[in-house]
């Protein structure tokens, strides 16, 4: 409990700490999900993430374009309006690597992440919520086309 | 944001306004309220009076199955309430083309939508005149002066707002000189949805606010949001597009907190992304339309979680201008009028300053433009879902002048139409194929990878949800037959390809002829040479035999009407 409040308070202390790498973010100690990274399928990789069971969840807020405009670098925005969000994990149907990352969040933190991932394809992107060790996601298609022919 | 039963009227009026036939009784278009918007879009470029078929093929998928805009020939007369035969039905329709084009004379021509703006005007002081781009291309003459002519042309016609696609094709130093030089302080250009590639800032004012009649208006511009993957991306390198919906949401909670109490947006989605977006976003007044070049006569509306907004699509290449008039009190629209005028060249004088500035922007082309190529024996259209008789020529041209069994040409919604008899000018040509990457190029193909591109650009189309579709047509194809159902998912909707009576093969290679690569660096002889080369030689141009798909799944559908 001390230690929580501690947490709470200190969160921005906390991320320059981060940040400058002094300090281990509590998640980031844990092992590096080897199996969860290498996973060919969404199936495999939520298997190795321990999130078989999750469900749709409507508190996740993606913000991605519909179609990208470079399949190698397409701008993801997602935010968790779940409470107690622990960690966020974006994965692609369609890639030879399902998952394309997991970013944790010490508690006290904005649980929202931008960032790009790189899309081999036209591909379903999953988003995954853990939350009080359940997990919740939210799906956007993301079409990544040859171009050309509009107009 | 509208009253409730402020469409009353609307239908009964716009079919009093559509039914006549003489000047005074189709141009009676008395105006209704305080706040007065006149929208043009999608002009590409077309200073004098030309020729537009509407398309007979314009399925819609999903929800928008026999929805506005997707209703072709009968069924869109049918369900506007036009009477068949009438001028009001040839301005919305491709039925019985070639004869009513000569019984009802050319369409469009700045000059006399300079009249018609003129007349709507002085009966509505204080209305705006709102342009939602694809302005500046489309014609020899505006790719010759990279869009000066049009700019020009619309400072006289007097645009107060602009929003852009085809513009950007001139590229992002052009763009900005024209905005920075002769637009400045006259013509606002408006996108929320353009952002620097590294920050996410506003490259152009995301809207404008103007006063009409004391009620505070917001022009919100929304660009073409897919310009970067349609169109070259090298032309605009540093700026990011996209639909960015959230965004615009919060551009519209700007303006009403800062007072607006009409919220416009001028919009270059197409119209199945417009009335996606009018579901899902509160606090729109209206978003008028454009890029899908849909003729259609009356304003949808769209209820949302903030009340109703209205949408409309205004045609294109001058052929229409939409009138919309707005009865704000209180805060509140508590009735409306929507009208789109058809501009018919016959019945509305030419505007004398109009006139003489377009006479004098032509005049040091004039004998290039006026070169005659060959004469046409059937009606050469491009506009519909799948090849046109003028694309049809295209192709034949690029396999007969590049010697290839097969060859694409994109699916564009602009260029316009001759008649049997016409004579094929080089400035016929150039408003098929005037842009900035002509260059046709001969490209190695797999069957496999055929297949993929017809796919591709098949689920640009025919996506079922509007967010993921481009606008456009199918590429339109040579040489190569095939199949395809639109409804299918994607990857099935192409089949039973065919090069002659053999099966194209996966493995093989074959040559295709194209022009317009989006990709950076792509060399060949422009388009316009390649087609002129073919024209000259075949002299008479016999009614092409159309290559397109055999359709699955269309039967009775209204957005598909083929002619007998």
């Amino acid at each position: 409990m001390v230690r929580r409040e501690f947490l709470l308070r200190g969160s921005g202390l906390l991320a320059a700490l981060v940040a400058a790498g002094w300090l281990s973010p509590e998640a980031a100690a844990q092992e590096w999900n080897r199996a969860a990274f290498e996973a060919k399928s969404i199936k495999e990789a939520l298997e190795a993430l321990g999130a078989k069971d999750a469900s749709a969840g409507a508190d996740i807020v993606i913000t991605a374009p519909e179609i990208a405009e470079n399949g190698a670098v397409v701008p993801i925005t997602v935010a968790s309006r779940i409470a107690g969000t622990e960690s966020i994990a974006l994965l692609a149907d369609k890639n030879p690597s399902a998952l394309s990352g997991v970013f944790t969040f010490p508690v006290g933190t904005l649980p929202e992440v931008h960032t790009r991932v790189k899309l081999a394809e036209t591909s379903n992107v999953h988003v995954l919520v853990r939350a009080g060790g359940k997990f919740a996601f939210a799906t956007k298609e993301i079409k990544v086309t040859l171009g050309g022919c509009g107009g | 944001m509208l009253a409730a039963g402020a469409a009353a009227g609307l239908t009964l009026d716009g079919r009093r306004v559509l039914a006549g036939d003489t000047d005074a009784e189709f141009y009676s278009v008395p105006p209704v309220g305080n706040v007065h918007l006149l929208h043009i879009t999608d002009v590409h470029a077309q200073l004098l009076p030309m020729r537009y078929r509407e398309p007979h093929a314009n399925l819609g998928v999903g929800a928008a199955r026999g929805r506005p805009p997707h209703l072709v020939g009968e069924a869109l007369l049918t369900r506007f309430g036009i009477p068949a035969g009438t001028r009001a039905a040839h301005a919305f329709t491709h039925l019985d083309f070639d004869a009513a084009a000569r019984r009802y004379g050319k369409t469009g021509g700045f000059a006399h939508v300079a009249t018609l703006v003129k007349r709507l005007r002085t009966e509505r002081p204080g209305a705006l005149l709102l342009d939602g781009g694809d302005t500046w291309q489309g014609s020899a003459t505006a790719l010759w002066t990279r869009g000066a002519d049009m700019v020009e042309a619309c400072l006289e016609l007097g645009v107060d707002v602009m929003t852009g696609h085809w513009e950007f094709t001139y590229g992002a130093d052009r763009v900005r000189e024209l905005i920075d030089g002769p637009m400045r302080d006259r013509i606002a250009f408006v996108a929320q949805n353009i952002r620097t590639r590294d920050f996410d800032d506003e490259v152009f004012p995301g809207y404008v606010t103007r006063d009409c009649n004391g009620v505070r208006v917001a022009i919100i511009g929304q660009a073409f949001p897919y310009m970067p993957i349609a169109n070259p991306r090298h032309l605009v390198p540093d700026w990011a597009f996209g639909i960015r919906e959230e965004s615009l949401q919060q551009t519209v909670e700007t303006v009403r907190a800062d007072g607006a109490q009409v919220v416009v947006l001028l919009s270059h989605n197409g119209m199945d992304v417009d009335l996606e977006m009018a579901s899902r976003i509160a606090g729109l007044t209206a978003i008028l339309g454009g890029h899908t070049h849909d003729g259609v006569p009356v304003a949808i509306e769209v209820a949302n979680p903030g009340g109703k907004t209205l949408v409309t699509n205004g045609g294109s290449n001058g052929k229409f201008v939409g009138v919309l008039d707005l009865d704000v009190r209180d805060m509140q629209v508590r009735d409306y009028r929507y009208r789109l005028v058809p501009v018919f060249s016959d019945l509305l004088p030419p505007d004398a300053a109009m006139q003489s500035l377009v006479g004098r922007v032509r005049a040091p082309y004039r004998d290039r433009l006026a070169e005659p190529l060959a004469v046409t024996e059937g009606t050469l259209y491009r506009r519909g879902n799948f090849n046109g008789t003028f694309d049809q020529v295209i192709v034949d041209a690029l396999m007969r002048v590049k010697d290839v069994p097969i060859a694409f040409s994109p699916g564009f919604r602009w260029g316009a139409s001759l008649l049997a008899g016409d004579t094929i000018t080089r400035e016929d040509v150039m408003a098929q194929t005037a842009i900035t990457y002509p260059a046709v190029t001969v490209t190695p193909m797999t069957g496999e990878r055929i297949k993929a591109v017809l796919e591709d650009v098949a689920d640009n189309l025919f996506h079922p949800h509007p967010y993921y579709q481009q606008g456009g047509d199918m590429v339109r194809v040579g040489g190569l037959t095939f199949s395809c159902e639109p409804r299918a998912t994607v990857g099935q909707r192409i089949g039973d390809l065919r090069l002659g009576d053999k099966p194209l093969d996966p493995a093989r290679t074959y040559p295709v002829a194209g022009w317009a690569s989006v990709a950076e660096g792509a060399t060949g002889e422009p388009i316009w040479d390649v087609v002129e080369t073919y024209l000259r030689d075949r002299k008479v141009i016999t009614p092409p035999k159309l290559n397109t798909p055999r359709l699955l799944g269309v039967d009775g559908d209204p957005g598909f009407s083929p002619p007998p």
